[in-house]
């Protein structure tokens, strides 16, 4: 019985030219190129994408939820990072 | 450390306001459980699904048959893998997932249980077995759970092709000859009572559902879903001209829905606890594969061992 597993990779999918990659599932692969392979199995049958990226999971370094607030807490209350925040004169008709 | 009342509070409190619950967030042990437990069946309903159709595929009446009944398995396969992937995210192995299958501690859906002994078999499959997964599936893409709902919009997105490729197959034979119609007729009879299996015991001997209920990873009751199938198919077996084995089943205009007979839970319980036609030969055909397959898995990451150590090597002569 083997013991030792495929290593875990994300695959991100490229729907159209012009659009960003974005995380479509992760599944398991002996290396990078088995990787797009079958991520082009699983996650692109009917044309959902054009380009591939995998990154193995043990590479992705995340954010803790637990530390949330004092990540993003900031941005709140800067409304002057806004358009809507500063006053046009009506006659002004796009700015 | 934080208070652990808290946490479910604010657990459950983000539940309540229809925000979803993502991997790294706090959870109770509990919902954790239910849901490796639930996803891990799903996945393996999946894996296992394969096998009934697989039987018919060499068979396949036409080419166009073929490719679509091939499409669909290999569809299963994919939903399998959608599904083992949003379950590890809860931090259990894939390994550990299959070896659950393999020694009988995970289970499956007890409809795979039941032999395709005709190419019928392969449309009422898509048409009633398809179909009473969608109507469970369906509310599963709103689950509170953030990875396995975004699985399950996947799924079902895939998931209307398959019913329908069934119910074409059903409709070409509900036009061919007096065999062809009679083959239609017996796989319904055979399948239509399992199929309402599917949605699990009645309410009341479901002891899970209020809780699952209660952290949003199921919508709707077990009967409120079979009742849903109930009255959907009476229509599309109308224009099947099958008739539904159940001399129970009529229109209810107080109840605005259809009244059906009791269903045979010790026949469901019996499959459950695996002692239907296929039980055995279904996991003995899964190990089997398995095992089969190890040499191929080892092969594959030693090859990718070497690799790796060859850039290595490559890399450090340039350095």
């Amino acid at each position: 019985m083997e013991k030792k597993n495929w290593p875990l990779w994300e695959v991100f999918i490229r729907s159209r030219q012009g659009l960003h990659h974005k995380h479509a599932g992760s599944l398991h692969a002996a290396d990078e190129q088995m990787a797009i392979e079958n991520a082009r199995d699983v996650y692109t049958r009917r044309n959902e994408g054009i380009s591939i990226w995998v990154v193995e999971s043990k590479h992705i370094h995340a954010s803790s939820p637990a530390e949330s607030e004092a990540l993003f807490d900031p941005a709140n209350d800067k409304v002057y990072r806004h358009p809507t925040f500063y006053d046009i004169p009506d006659e002004i008709k796009h700015m | 450390m934080a208070d652990i009342t808290a946490l479910e509070a604010h657990f459950q409190n983000t539940i309540d306001q229809e925000i979803k619950i993502e991997p790294k967030d706090w959870m109770p042990d509990a919902y954790r459980k239910t849901l490796i437990r639930q996803i891990s069946q799903h996945a393996h309903s999946e894996i296992v699904g394969m096998l009934p159709e697989g039987n018919w595929i060499t068979r396949a009446p036409s080419l166009r048959r073929k490719v679509a009944l091939l499409a669909k398995v290999q569809d299963e396969a994919g939903h399998g893998l959608y599904l083992y992937s949003a379950c590890e995210t809860l931090g259990v192995e894939r390994n550990e997932l299959v070896e659950q299958l393999h020694d009988g501690r995970a289970k499956y859906s007890s409809i795979f249980n039941y032999p395709t002994l005709t190419w019928a078999d392969i449309g009422v499959i898509g048409w009633l077995v398809d179909g009473a997964a969608i109507m469970n599936q369906v509310p599963l893409c709103r689950c509170s759970y953030g990875p396995y709902a975004r699985a399950m919009v996947r799924v079902c997105k895939e998931e209307s092709f398959h019913q329908r490729q069934g119910y074409e197959i059903l409709l070409t034979l509900s036009k061919g000859t007096e065999a062809q119609r009679r083959m239609l007729q017996d796989a319904v009879n055979r399948w239509w009572w399992p199929s309402l299996m599917m949605f699990g015991p009645n309410d009341a001997d479901s002891p899970h559902t209020a809780q699952s209920m209660k952290w949003k990873i199921k919508r709707f009751t077990n009967d409120e879903l079979r009742q849903k199938f109930v009255d959907v198919c009476v229509d599309q077996a109308k224009l099947l001209n099958v008739t539904l084995p159940d001399p129970d089943l009529k229109w209810n205009e107080e109840r605005g829905h259809y009244d059906f007979g009791e269903i045979n839970w010790d026949e469901f319980w019996q499959v459950v606890k695996g002692h239907g036609p296929c039980n055995k030969e279904r996991i003995d055909t899964r190990r089997r594969a398995h095992e089969e397959g190890a040499w191929v898995r080892e092969a594959a990451m030693a090859f990718a061992e070497k690799q790796a150590r060859r850039r290595a090597e490559e890399s450090s002569q340039v350095a």
